[in-house]
């Protein structure tokens, strides 16, 4: 995956996960660009489309599009299915969640993402294991004093 | 989570504000205040301080302030530190800015660490964005980490390496060894994680493919495995079992078995297997069956015969995703047209989800429905597909316009049932897209009709009434122009067996020709056309011979050169060349395709050459001349 992007059905930008190096001026101008395509796409188009070189990969779920870009050699099928599976994470960890949770908690829709891709590919592919990494993850956050000694390195998973 | 707070607060405050000026003030002073704070040694909310940058970053500010600000809070000792640090740096940094070495060593450090969630950061962080510099200082680490026990450690440390491979790909020898250790683990994420790095591994180096060739049966089991087992709920998406980790072994297993019988041997049962067994209804199963029907048809061909069915059922049954399919680059429309050679009942199966396709209102969906009919195309099918390609071009976009006209001529050339369908299909084209075919169309229409003895009647009606229709698709009137011009008696005599006959005058059949010459809508070439054909017709008819004389005069004064010239030739055939002009203007004989005029849109008037050779007259040397430089007769 080159990046992926979430934005609103008014073309407002809520999260952009790049992994290929590009410059600031690129990637604003490769966002609208792409959303100003997305968003004109009518409902009963597929979920796929070709833009520039890249294969994109786009879902809307309630005023949120989730739109990634991949490569040649990558499966459009399956990345719909790693789109679902990080809503059903953002999901699960919110509780029900919707485009405010997105908004107000940017930084933990991150880390859960940070947490389930790495480089662009699945790291997790079970869904529990993820979310027990990130449950973890924020007790790290909330317990911590400057010692770390009371927190051994332990394999959670 | 009270820390949050100020970030929320600053976060409804931005969202609150009625317009861009408004927002742009707001974020105008937050800005100022976190550069303030950044600058004091302030130990408390600094991590929040970051975390507003970002966001106002992702509203489209600059935020190159915050860069060093990330560097000091990832060498913090805080993990909510590191946490935001790290996040600021993917998001603030790339490997062309500067500061982003600095924080090599912290990544470096990091990656040691004695708590596991800190050196996840470091390695997330370095998959995203490290240089190729950073990768390869921190690569031993990594193939250290790839080592350890921690699975939670090596499926991050196994993509990290994936990332060093891409940005070093000669660094790819250093974690060869470990990759294919990873492969007995029973961890699903690192497992996962060994296919993509094996995978990355094979795709940069041919040495390496040639030595993973000897997983192969290794992978089979672990697919096996994942096909045949009973639920798994950790693993289970919709039926199937992890399809994300079966869909990166089937990717690996092509490559592998590409061009080798061994591995491509070792791997039929499975396919097979996977291909039986997958419940392909929702899209994780379907996930699953297109990279296995893409490998089936990147490995051999007499193995590929046995999956046709299963194929072309998976094409056909997704409907406007089939474009996904001939989208690869590695689906050759020839592996295509060999399947449809051997079943050929399966395109009338289909043609309902091929014809939806060329309906689809996504222009890259009938793009690829175009390439796909056209490669469907067979002499059973031929009448009933170009019935829906001649309705496609008729509505298609215009930029698939021309594909989808030449497409249509190359397909009625190689399977056209009569000569008759095979002009009435170019007449078709010529008449719904004739501005947007090859310069070559007119001259090889023009060759078709004369080979088409028994239809030259037949194909001056249509042309003549074509030509009263409608004079703006130059090409259609050049062909128009030309047969009326050498066929005109037939016109005249109203006789035909295959169509209507028209009753038309003389004076008709010249209104229409000289109607082509005035308009405005006329190019030079088609008004040459024109010209000839009046020209042609002083012996074909009988009552108004000197109306074309004055209209050959008229255009003697033309501005137009090539016209004038023209005019000028035919002039003196009228006077001082009288006695010949009947020979002149006869019947052009067969248009041999393979004759040295006929390429490249010239044609040599046949009889004027062969009176090249006798006569020495001027006139018609230049005649002949003239001719070898542009079509026209």
């Amino acid at each position: 995956m080159q990046f992926m992007l979430l934005f609103s059905r008014q073309g407002k930008l809520r999260l952009q996960k790049w992994y290929v190096p590009l410059s600031d001026k690129e990637k604003k101008k490769i966002t609208r660009e792409l959303v100003q395509t997305v968003l004109a796409r009518k409902p009963k188009m597929c979920s796929f489309l070709e833009w520039r070189d890249l294969k994109i990969v786009y879902k809307r779920y309630a005023s949120l599009y989730f739109c990634c870009a991949i490569e040649d050699q990558d499966n459009e099928l399956i990345t719909l299915e790693i789109i679902h599976r990080y809503v059903e994470l953002l999901d699960k960890y919110f509780g029900s969640v919707c485009e405010l949770d997105i908004i107000f908690n940017f930084e933990k829709a991150y880390f859960i993402l940070d947490e389930f891709l790495l480089g662009g590919e699945a790291q997790e592919t079970s869904k529990k294991n993820v979310l027990k990494a990130i449950e973890q993850a924020d007790l790290l956050q909330e317990n911590q004093s400057e010692d770390w000694g009371g927190l051994a390195a332990e394999e959670v998973l | 989570m009270s820390p949050s707070v100020r970030l929320q607060e600053m976060i409804r405050v931005i969202r609150s504000a009625r317009t861009q000026c408004e927002e742009r003030g707001v974020i105008q002073r937050e800005c100022a205040a976190i550069r303030a704070q950044f600058r004091q040694a302030d130990n408390v909310g600094r991590s929040h301080n970051l975390a507003k940058l970002l966001y106002v970053h992702m509203l489209g500010y600059p935020a190159h302030f915050g860069q060093m600000e990330c560097v000091r809070l990832i060498a913090s000792p805080r993990y909510s530190e590191k946490r935001v640090g790290y996040l600021g740096a993917m998001m603030l940094l790339d490997e062309k800015q500067d500061a982003s070495l600095l924080i090599t060593n912290s990544i470096k450090n990091d990656l040691s660490h004695s708590n596991q969630y800190v050196q996840s950061l470091a390695l997330c962080t370095l998959a995203c964005m490290g240089s190729a510099e950073m990768c390869r200082d921190l690569a031993p680490e990594i193939d250290r980490l790839l080592r350890t026990s921690n699975s939670y450690i090596k499926k991050k440390a196994a993509l990290c390496a994936v990332h060093i491979v891409r940005k070093v790909p000669e660094l790819g020898e250093l974690f060869t060894t470990a990759a294919h250790s990873l492969l007995s683990e029973k961890n699903h994420g690192v497992l996962h994680g060994a296919v993509v790095l094996i995978t990355e591994l094979c795709e940069q180096n041919p040495e390496s493919l040639a030595q993973f060739r000897k997983v192969v049966p290794e992978l089979v089991h672990i697919m096996k495995g994942l096909v045949m087992s009973g639920y798994s709920p950790e693993h289970n998406v919709a039926g199937i079992s992890d399809p994300f980790l079966q869909v990166r072994i089937l990717r690996l297993l092509r490559i592998l078995g590409r061009n080798n019988d061994t591995a491509s041997d070792a791997m039929n049962d499975l396919l097979a297997q996977v291909a039986t067994n997958t419940d392909s209804s929702k899209t994780a199963g379907s996930a699953v069956l297109y990279e296995t029907v893409l490998t089936i048809m990147d490995i051999k061909f007499h193995v590929t015969h046995y999956f046709f069915p299963l194929v072309l059922s998976f094409i056909f049954g997704f409907n406007s995703c089939v474009v996904l399919f001939i989208r690869r680059s590695y689906i050759s429309m020839m592996s295509l047209q060999k399947i449809v050679q051997t079943d050929h009942n399966a395109v009338q199966r289909h043609r309902g989800t091929i014809v939806d396709c060329l309906k689809d209102p996504d222009a890259s969906v009938k793009r690829r429905a175009l390439e796909l009919s056209l490669a469907l195309v067979s002499a059973v099918n031929i009448r009933s597909m170009m019935k829906e390609l001649l309705l496609f071009l008729s509505s298609c976009p215009p930029e698939l316009r021309a594909q989808a006209a030449s497409g249509i001529f190359s397909a009625a050339e190689r399977y056209a049932p009569s000569q008759r369908w095979h002009i009435d299909t170019i007449l078709h084209v010529l008449t719904t897209a004739g501005a947007d075919v090859r310069d070559e169309t007119v001259p090889n229409l023009i060759q078709l009709i004369t080979t088409a003895n028994e239809l030259h009647s037949y194909t001056v009606h249509k042309l003549y009434r074509a030509l009263v229709a409608d004079i703006s698709q130059q090409s259609l009137v050049q062909v128009a122009c030309w047969c009326v011009g050498e066929y005109g008696d037939l016109l005249l005599r109203a006789e035909c067996d295959d169509t209507e006959p028209v009753q038309v005058t003389e004076d008709d059949v010249l209104d229409a020709l000289e109607t082509v010459l005035q308009s405005h809508m006329s190019s030079p070439a088609t008004r040459g056309f024109a010209l000839t054909a009046t020209m042609k017709l002083s012996t074909r008819i009988t009552h108004n011979v000197d109306r074309i004389r004055s209209i050959v005069s008229i255009y003697g004064s033309c501005i137009d050169l090539e016209l004038q010239q023209r005019a000028v030739e035919y002039n003196a055939l009228f006077k001082k060349y009288d006695h010949m002009r009947a020979a002149v203007l006869e019947r052009m004989p067969v248009i041999d395709k393979t004759s040295p005029g006929h390429s490249k849109g010239e044609m040599t008037a046949g009889p004027v050459q062969e009176r090249d050779q006798t006569q020495k007259q001027p006139a018609v040397e230049t005649v002949s001349q003239e001719s070898t430089n542009q079509v026209r007769v």
